[in-house]
């Protein structure tokens, strides 16, 4: 099935993806090799975005009004960088698309985002679960690409930066409140930690896209970062009298474009109007 | 991963976690209310803080975050106060006549009487 995450290492060798039959799964890998520089920007874009969107399902639902307001706030930070780093991946490619054209016309295998941000919202304390994961490793790359090569990288990593510090840090009170809290919160907390704790391995993979980049010093080198993750994770569980959370395999695939269920129905409602009225301006 | 019984010993947490509780959506959870902070913001080129609005917290750190997300969205560089509503003291309003009206009609305790140089500012 064309939509099952890859759990494995894709050891798909590019003659193998070029001698692929015909039919839309194996057609996007025989596509033409996309240029390293706007691939890794579709995927730090794609992370955002996709975060973005699922935040934004929060509107109109939170527990309260100012969760309301923090998880919008989020949501719209996310969408900021989303929009920088796919206007970079737009000019990187030189194919004339724009970041709108990367945002709402490609289709689930052309996503480069990871498995874990594109994970449904569940209840808040997976919300917070997913968010704690994420902006953590979020910060630590962000931090580090403000040094990249590339100053367009860089530029938009020391935006970034500031607000992604504000999203791992509140993430982090939330899992200590919700985890050193009342035996249904808890349950909860350990609950979103443990459905997360599977995607967390692919945010450090490196793969042969990242490595001749980081190589040239214009990528972040995501395996050095997560020593310091574990540090930083395990000092918040301790706080919230939690224990590290365990799980027998990791889920990789996100950014080769082989993704859960959920990316296709989070882009259907995405998606929709832009497909649907094409020539709309505002 | 199960661990030990949450400790507790921070009763504002558990009454972060029981807000959770009713909000991801425990049957039968009796509803549970905040408390409540006033916010007073003082913008960067300001003097002093101004009241904007109240927040519901279940502690002094989260009171002040939610303040920031709420309060402060579209400004930069503000000091933040919160206070909870309970500590605050407040005259009350019906005794308005008693405790403000003699003043206004005693004259010489106002500064009318010299000019102020032009150096003094904020006067």
């Amino acid at each position: 099935m064309p939509s099952l995450p890859t759990i494995q290492p894709d050891v798909e060798t590019e003659a193998h993806a070029r001698a692929a039959p015909g039919g839309a799964f194996d057609a996007e890998a025989a596509g033409p090799a996309p240029d390293g520089i706007a691939d890794y920007a579709m995927r730090l874009g794609d992370d955002s975005l996709i975060l973005g969107q699922r935040l934004t399902e929060w509107c109109g639902h939170a527990p309260n009004l100012e969760i309301e307001l923090s998880l919008a706030n989020f949501g719209l930070d996310l969408f900021g960088q989303a929009t920088m780093f796919l206007e970079l991946a737009a000019t990187a490619e030189g194919r004339g698309r724009d970041a709108d054209a990367l945002a709402f016309r490609r289709d689930v295998l052309q996503f480069r985002n990871c498995l874990m941000v594109e994970q449904p919202n569940g209840d808040f304390a997976r919300t917070v679960a997913r968010q704690f994961l994420f902006s953590t490793f979020q910060l630590a790359e962000l931090e580090a690409l403000q040094r990249s090569t590339d100053s367009r990288f860089a530029e938009i990593a020391a935006k970034a930066v500031k607000e992604v510090r504000y999203h791992a840090e509140l993430a982090a009170e939330w899992v200590i409140r919700l985890g050193d809290g009342t035996a249904e919160s808890r349950r909860r907390m350990i609950d979103g930690l443990d459905w997360h704790w599977r995607f967390v391995d692919e945010l450090f993979a490196p793969d042969e896209v990242d490595r001749p980049l980081v190589a040239a010093g214009l990528a972040v080198d995501r395996a050095a970062l997560r020593p310091d993750y574990d540090r930083s994770i395990a000092a918040v569980l301790a706080e919230a009298t939690l224990s590290r959370p365990v799980y027998p395999r990791a889920m990789i695939g996100g950014r080769k474009g082989h993704h859960s269920e959920h990316l296709g129905h989070l882009l259907a409602l995405m998606q929709y109007l832009p497909r649907a009225y094409p020539d709309a301006r505002w | 991963m199960r661990t030990s019984a949450p400790t507790g010993w921070r009763p504002e947490r558990r009454l972060a976690g029981a807000m959770a509780e009713d909000a991801s959506g425990a049957r039968n959870a009796p509803r549970r209310e905040w408390p409540l902070w006033e916010v007073f913001l003082r913008a960067r080129s300001g003097l002093s803080h101004r009241h904007v609005g109240s927040v519901h917290a279940p502690d002094a750190e989260m009171a002040v975050r939610h303040a920031r997300d709420t309060y402060t969205r579209r400004m930069e560089g503000v000091s933040l106060w919160v206070v909870r509503s309970n500590d605050i003291t407040a005259a009350d309003p019906d005794q308005a006549g008693q405790l403000y009206e003699p003043s206004g009609s005693k004259v010489y305790r106002h500064p009318t009487f010299y000019d102020l140089p032009d150096e003094v500012r904020h006067m």
